[in-house]
């Protein structure tokens, strides 16, 4: 069962054809990674995929359910969540807030339970509190949890935004270039933290320039250009694909 | 044309231009820091206000109101040097308080120094009304117009040609841009508090002969013409202008078919009206967040 | 719970209370205590304002038109329709509830200085509205309010009302704390900061950004109406956008993001000019100046500069 079908799917922004004609399906469990050169239109991709843009032609379907027009909350209320490779923390709140912010969607608690801080509502709370701590120890945060946002590390901020996105218990997780920027030890670390969700049974949809993370935990791959696919399929047929293998390095190397 | 439209097109063109002035200045002063200067009427009072006081003095009318825009534009420099420059790491939003407290500074001023009482400007070059096509207006008018039209004139040759203009410019755009390429970011904003009291205290000494002058006339043309800045699009140069035209005729056209009383309403029913549907304003940039 | 009752806010409000209780001793005669009540009622608005503005990160320079609303309704209702003051009361508060709900989603769409125009605009066009329809509103004259009645017990009197004022005050600050600690106060915290990851969560924030806005103008009107029945008499001169700019300087003043700073901001604005009197023609200047000053040397506002002073200190 497919948990993403994207079909025809064009942005353009004025003249510019960011992505064009894309069409492919993402399975139940699987990892699915979009690769490509700079530019390729990865990141258009992904925020099509969660709603921050609208297509300018094609169809977005989650689970069946036809999302092509919804603003992001509604996405992530469907079971898409999302990290980003230009970090969207909150920064004037502390680690464990960013992450309470992420239940928002499973909180129950009416306005009238807020105003009067009603019993109910400090449960409430209490259950959340418990919830993202779990989360923030599952991706190796336990340390953090008292601190600010804002004196993270850039390595933790990144894990921050996954366990956010875990929080809203997303049916398909997108996941925007986790390890750019880190250096060699955080990129081990975050290796290994993609490869146990994928473990865990969640569907990802990873964008990465890191080939060695791309090649080790994917399960089928989608290699972009221009807007276009150039290139799909399980990473050892992408790898030796020459039309890939050209746009990356170039004609000569082929 | 019937006289009547005409008329008030004529009324709402002068009153229009006057707001483009003060929207002008608006947008210069944003687009070099992002600051809404809510002095800015009270540069208009200063213009207008100064060159009754030196006109009242002897002084000849040019004279009076050379004297009155360098008044204007020295204590814009001074309010950009003391308050705002000093206060330049502080947010925005506490940027435009300080403005706000500058404005009812500057009006306490304006009420000790000279009075509370309305004053009103000999017109440039007599009172006898002219008819154009059925309608009537006052010469004072044409001034009002025609400098208008002169001081947009030097200003987009001032932007597109001088190397401050263009220094200006480049800020807006980008100042970090324009710090690594060797303008001194601050000396540009310096430049801008200048010229935008200059272009206020203009607007409020053209416009003295028409509405009179008195020390809290301020408000409501400063208020006018943020109101025009943002119709037109807040930074856009063209927008300040057309937003100007545009809010002035509007108003003059919704006194004289609608109701006087009701005229002030009816801009700013327009105004909402025109956000709603272009929420940039009319000219203002359409820009996507990039995420 | 002993860990709640230390936390900061619980301190807060216990401050705040106590400042009510023991500030009689020092309001000397009734001019003094109309100050306070002033104070008290700039101050409910202000609660609500900072909602808005320092958590939620939007802006209105409009909401002297909810508080006039909310005082005109009321007034109308009970001097010329003959309703009982405390349904004309909550009739005003409901009616503008729904036209912040009915022009909420609209403006809010509109982001910075756009936003701040067409709330200006808004609360510009509700002034001249009630200044214009003078049959019913009196005009620029004003008119007469009925004093506030509870069931047969009238309330006059300036020591009576500074208890109301004053247990209405509290009451309103606890409930802007409590909304500000709930779930819904983090997905506000969370828009204002970054609304694309907010959204993404699953925050609807536009819905969330009319909602606080409501919630702000329930505090407006509120306000008004209270204003309009203590003072007996009511005019269009606390409905012009120059009250509008009055409470958000209030606001900004004593601190965005601090529920207690916009009540010191309202206390300081508040009185201040009243001090200020003796400086006879020169109270604008020395208003204005004082105003600068403060904002330039404390640009986050006073509450937030002197508690990250004492917690230096502290150390």
């Amino acid at each position: 069962m497919s948990l993403l079908r994207v079909e025809g799917l064009s942005k353009e922004f004025g003249g510019l054809r960011a992505v064009e004609g894309l069409t492919f399906s993402v399975s139940q469990g699987k990892v699915f990674s979009i690769i490509g050169p700079n530019g390729a239109g990865k990141t258009t991709l992904l925020n099509l995929l969660s709603g921050i843009y609208v297509p300018s032609s094609g169809r977005i379907l989650v689970e069946g359910r036809d999302l092509t027009r919804c603003p992001p909350h509604e996405y992530a209320a469907n079971g898409v969540a999302r990290t980003f490779q230009n970090l969207q923390v909150f920064h004037t709140m502390s680690a464990l807030e960013n992450v309470m912010v992420g239940r928002a969607l499973h909180e129950r608690c009416g306005l009238a339970a807020a105003l009067l801080r009603l019993p109910s509502l400090e449960r409430a709370e209490r259950d959340s509190r418990a919830q993202a701590e779990e989360l923030m120890r599952w991706v190796g945060l336990e340390d953090q949890v008292d601190a600010m946002a804002d004196e993270l590390p850039y390595g933790s901020l990144k894990r921050l935004e996954i366990a956010r996105a875990l929080a809203t218990r997303p049916r398909l997780l997108l996941l925007d270039e986790p390890a750019a920027g880190l250096n060699a030890t955080e990129t081990l670390e975050i290796d290994a933290l993609v490869t146990r969700l994928a473990e865990s049974g969640v569907t990802v949809v990873l964008v990465e320039h890191n080939m060695r993370l791309v090649m080790g935990v994917s399960d089928h791959i989608l290699v972009l250009d221009h807007g276009r696919r150039l290139a799909e399929g399980a990473a050892r047929e992408v790898r030796r694909d020459p039309r890939v293998i050209e746009a990356y390095l170039g004609a000569g190397a082929a | 044309m019937s006289a009547p439209f005409l008329q008030f097109l004529l009324a709402g063109l002068t009153i229009g231009a006057i707001y483009a002035l003060v929207a002008l200045g608006f947008s210069i002063i944003y687009n070099a820091s992002q600051v809404i200067n809510f002095a800015q009427g009270e540069f208009v009072m200063i213009g207008g206000m100064a060159t009754v006081s030196l006109a009242g003095a002897g002084w000849p009318l040019p004279a009076a109101i050379a004297g009155a825009v360098l008044l204007a534009a020295a204590i814009g420099l001074a309010l950009e040097k003391l308050a705002v420059d000093t206060a330049r790491k502080a947010p925005v939003v506490t940027l435009i308080i300080i403005t706000i407290g500058a404005s009812i500074l500057l009006r306490g001023a304006a009420a000790i120094l000279w009075d509370k009482n309305v004053h009103a400007l000999a017109a440039f070059s007599g009172d006898a009304p002219l008819n154009i096509g059925g309608a009537t207006i006052v010469p004072q008018s044409l001034w009002v117009v025609g400098t208008a039209l002169a001081i947009v004139v030097v200003l987009s040759l001032f932007f597109g040609r001088t190397l401050l203009g263009k220094a200006l410019l480049a800020t807006s755009h980008n100042r970090v841009a324009a710090q690594l390429v060797g303008i001194n970011v601050r000396h540009v904003l310096l430049a801008s508090f200048g010229i935008s009291a200059a272009l206020g205290a203009i607007a409020g000494a053209l416009v003295a002969p028409i509405t009179f002058t008195s020390w809290d006339i301020g408000v409501m043309l400063g208020l006018k013409g943020f109101a025009a800045a943002i119709l037109g699009g807040m930074g856009s140069g063209p927008g300040a202008v057309l937003g100007g035209l545009v809010l002035g005729i509007a108003e003059a056209m919704g006194a004289g078919y609608v109701s006087s009383a009701y005229k002030d309403a009816i801009a700013f029913v327009g105004i909402l009206a025109v956000l709603f549907f272009l929420p940039g304003g009319l000219l203002g940039r359409r820009s996507a967040d990039r995420v | 719970m002993p860990s709640s009752l230390l936390s900061p806010r619980t301190r807060g409000l216990a401050v705040l209370a106590l400042v009510v209780l023991l500030l009689p001793l020092a309001l000397r005669n009734t001019y003094y205590y109309e100050v306070a009540i002033l104070v008290g009622l700039n101050a409910i608005v202000c609660v609500g304002l900072n909602l808005l503005i320092g958590y939620a990160g939007q802006i209105s320079l409009g909401h002297a038109g909810f508080f006039g609303l909310g005082a005109y309704v009321s007034a109308i209702l009970t001097a010329r329709y003959g309703w009982p003051p405390l349904a004309a009361m909550l009739a005003a508060v409901a009616g503008v509830a729904m036209l912040g709900y009915l022009v909420g989603r609209p403006i809010l769409r509109l982001r910075g200085h756009y936003l701040a125009m067409a709330t200006l605009g808004m609360g510009i066009i509700i002034s001249i509205v009630i200044a214009t329809e003078d049959r019913l509103t009196g005009g620029p004259d004003g008119m007469q309010v009925p004093p506030l009645a509870l069931a047969g017990f009238v309330l006059a009197g300036e020591r009576t009302w500074y208890w109301v004022v004053g247990a209405l005050l509290l009451g309103s600050v606890w409930l802007a704390q409590n909304l500000i600690d709930s779930p819904q106060g983090r997905a506000l915290r969370a828009l204002h900061t970054s609304e694309i990851g907010a959204e993404v969560c699953g925050i609807d924030s536009a819905r969330h950004k009319v909602r606080v806005f409501v919630i702000s103008t329930i505090y407006a009107a509120f306000a008004g109406a209270l204003a309009a029945h203590y003072a007996g008499f009511i005019t269009p001169g606390k409905v012009t956008f120059f009250h509008s700019i009055e409470l958000v300087t209030m606001v900004v003043f004593g601190g965005l993001a601090s529920t207690f700073g916009a009540v010191v901001g309202a206390a300081v604005l508040t009185t201040l000019p009243q001090a200020l009197t003796l400086f006879k023609d020169y109270e604008m200047v020395v208003f204005g100046a004082v105003m600068m000053l403060t904002m330039i040397f404390m640009p986050k506002g006073l509450v937030p500069t002197i508690a990250r002073r004492l917690h230096a200190a502290g150390r």
